[in-house]
């Protein structure tokens, strides 16, 4: 039997952790940009796209990471298209993240008083100027906090892209713990790499959090 | 609006008397009570006798609620002694601070009512798990206390249904409930609107005039001179000057009290 | 539809997830409500590791702590069934964002009400439990309500240690006949009704049981 070090558990870990990254991050921007789409849509105020989207993010937010996972991959497969987990895990997060920005933030534009979209009608101002120039600067200092912390959401949901087979942290040490016969330790080394992760963006969330709770007081 | 307090007075009895007439309740000796560097109370000595209505005023900052949050034990002081009851006033030891409050009820500006318990419920909460009172004899109790501040029908109201005026009262119950031998008031009409003001004030005079030992902090002058034995001024941490309200008031001693009298015409 | 002749699989499936949700519901909020008090008023022993706890749950994918717990604890001698080890992940996950929220609760409690029963010669397990507690559990209840739905929606994961819930159906499902994408369709539309579902009862139950009117 190959003897493992605590060394080669790391590396191999720290390696997969670079596909974690990589995949919060597509799913971060991606889930970003579409957030935003889907937010400012949303502030037309036209029925049915209101609707739409509430009903896109109530499907988001109200089933399982996981079956969302699955579905695009087996969905995707279904076209004909050869799915590998990668996309398919991009995909899935991305649209997962997406429809969680886009209510976080939806909430920070609401939070913006009722009489800065008069002000700025009342000047004559078109949808596009009144959001670029009044609402949407607001809403985003306030906004920054939360989007920062629901990135540790993010990171910690490419977890179940391993369950789709893609090799990223978990899946690693999956099987890593296989052929090391060492679960407890590798699992404890995996956990610890999250952690090393996602503390770092909580710290940092809250230290916004807290700078804008005292800019505002 | 008329009080039924008057009328209802034989159906809530005060507390059975702890210590005999005459004999100092509370006696503050030698209190000095810092914030930090920031010394607040600055030498303390004041005696006050079973059945005594002592009004305390001053300018904002003077310590008035400081002194009063001494008394039961809200707040640490560093030196002196307060007894109650010749009990000693002890923070380290949960025991006396129970026993303590016990016998010194509080009623603040701000009502504190607990806002998720009815009105009949924030009354009988604390005999009930203080004192461990059984259900039947203490729901009589909050009900014949709420009568009395002219409150029986709001026994299953929530706090918030109520105006402030009501709030307080109901405040005042809650205090009643625990049969306090003295009874501490801290500016208790100062979040009121003027025309509610009355109603708490004409509970707090009844309850004087049954011979409930009586500290209130208040800025309602004429209120002090008609109910008050003493009036006590505070300036700068210390006990200025006091006397009858017709001393303080008609014939004032110091420049300071000249000076807060004045400006409050 | 073939699918739908499993459907008593799929029910059962349902059965369990509820199952466990409501377990790590109960036990979970314990847990929460002595971790919320140990971070505000606890010795400093307590704060820290309650402190602790709560950053460590909190930094680390569900996933891994329900491995964690499954793969690696027996090899330190504790060996869990999958439905214990599902229960234990969902406790403590849900125990640790809990004592967050309900923290949050506590220390918006007004002063006053604390000196208020203070000078009523309330002890401090008295106040913390009926004066402080009760007002912060309803303030928080819709957060609360929505972490336990997200914990519920999370058990999905337990289905991979084979604990026989509703994913965990569904997979048997389309594996059995090949049809995953509809298999899948089904089981997460029951997701999505588990979800509603249990935000109203709760949002109700908070309204009836626990809050008066
Ligand atoms: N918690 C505290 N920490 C630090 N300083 C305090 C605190 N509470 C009161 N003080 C200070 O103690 C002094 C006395 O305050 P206190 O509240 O007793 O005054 P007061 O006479 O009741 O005034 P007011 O009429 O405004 O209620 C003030 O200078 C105040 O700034
Ligand atoms: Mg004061």
């Amino acid at each position: 039997m190959i003897e493992f070090s605590l060394w080669d558990i790391f590396s191999n870990l720290l390696l997969a952790a670079r596909w974690t990254v990589a995949l919060s991050l597509v799913a971060f921007i991606g889930g970003g940009l579409i957030g935003l789409t889907l937010l400012v849509l949303r502030l037309t105020g036209k029925p049915v796209l209101v609707r739409s989207i509430n009903t896109y993010t109530q499907i988001f937010q109200g089933t399982p990471l996981l079956m969302q996972l699955f579905l695009l991959y087996f969905g995707i497969g279904l076209l004909g298209i050869d799915t590998s987990a990668w996309v398919s895990a991009s995909i899935a997060l991305t649209l997962y993240t997406s429809a969680y920005l886009a209510e976080i933030w939806r909430g920070c534009v609401e939070s913006i008083p009722r009489g800065q979209w008069e002000a700025s009608k009342s000047l004559a101002m078109s949808f596009g100027q009144l959001l670029t120039h009044v609402i949407l600067p607001q809403a985003l200092k306030i906004a920054v906090p939360p989007t920062v912390g629901f990135l540790v959401q993010v990171v910690k949901g490419t977890a179940l892209a391993s369950v789709v087979g893609f090799v990223e942290l978990t899946k690693a040490g999956g099987m890593i713990a296989n052929v090391t016969f060492a679960p407890l330790l590798v699992y404890s080394c995996v956990a610890l790499v999250y952690f090393a992760l996602c503390f770092p963006i909580s710290l940092y969330a809250r230290f916004l959090e807290r700078k804008l709770h005292v800019a505002r007081r | 609006m008329s009080l039924a307090a008057e009328q209802t007075t034989a159906n809530a009895p005060l507390a059975t008397p702890h210590t005999n007439v005459g004999a100092p309740i509370v006696r503050i000796t030698a209190l000095r009570k810092s914030y930090g560097s920031n010394e607040v109370l600055k030498g303390i000595d004041l005696d006050v006798k079973r059945g005594e209505v002592i009004a305390i005023i001053g300018k904002s900052g003077s310590g008035k609620s400081t002194l009063l949050r001494c008394i039961n034990g809200l707040e640490v002081f560093q030196e002196g002694s307060l007894t109650v009851d010749s009990k000693p006033l002890i923070h380290e030891s949960a025991m006396a601070m129970r026993e303590l409050r016990l016998r010194v009820g509080m009623i603040f500006q701000s009502f504190n009512l607990f806002p998720h318990l009815s009105v009949g419920r924030n009354v009988m909460l604390a005999p009930q798990l203080v004192k461990k009172k059984e259900t039947q004899a203490n729901t009589e109790r909050a009900r014949q206390l709420l009568d009395r501040v002219g409150l029986a029908e709001k026994f299953d109201a929530m706090p918030d249904q109520l105006s402030g005026g009501q709030q307080q009262r109901v405040a005042i119950a809650r205090a009643l409930a625990m049969d306090p031998a003295v009874l501490l008031c801290d500016e208790i009409t100062s979040a009121l609107d003027p025309e509610l003001v009355g109603e708490v004030l004409r509970v707090v005079e009844s309850l004087a005039n049954e011979g409930m030992t009586l500290l209130m902090v208040t800025h309602e002058m004429n209120f002090a001179r008609k109910v008050a034995d003493r009036v006590i001024f505070m300036h700068q941490g210390r006990v200025h000057e006091a006397g009858s309200p017709e001393e303080l008031f008609g014939n004032p001693q110091t420049a300071e009290l000249k000076q807060f009298l004045s400006s409050l015409h | 539809m073939p699918i739908l002749e499993q459907w008593p699989a799929l029910l059962k499936g349902a059965a369990l997830t509820v199952g466990l949700t409501a377990a790590a519901t109960f036990i979970g909020t314990l847990l929460a409500v002595s971790c919320a008090w140990s971070r505000v008023y606890g010795p400093l022993l307590f704060r820290w590791v309650a402190g602790a706890y709560v950053e460590a749950i909190r930094n680390t994918p569900f996933i891994i702590q329900l491995f964690f717990l499954f793969f690696g604890l027996p090899a330190a001698g504790v060996k869990l069934s999958p439905l214990t080890a599902s229960v234990i992940a969902m406790v403590v996950n849900l125990g640790a964002y809990a004592a967050e929220i309900i923290r949050a609760g506590i220390e918006a409690t007004p002063r006053g009400q604390i000196e208020a029963a203070q000078s009523l010669a309330m002890n401090h397990a008295q106040i913390f439990l009926r004066v402080i507690l009760p007002p912060a559990l309803k303030k928080v209840w819709p957060a609360l309500v929505s972490q336990v739905t997200i914990v519920m929606l999370g058990s999905a994961v337990c289905g991979q240690i084979s604990t026989e819930e509703l994913s965990f159906a569904t997979n048997l499902i389309q594996s059995r006949n090949f049809r995953a994408f509809e298999a899948y369709i089904i089981g997460t539309a029951m997701y999505l009704v588990l979800a509603i579902a249990l935000r109203h009862f709760l949002t109700w139950f908070g309204r009836r049981f626990l809050f008066g009117r």
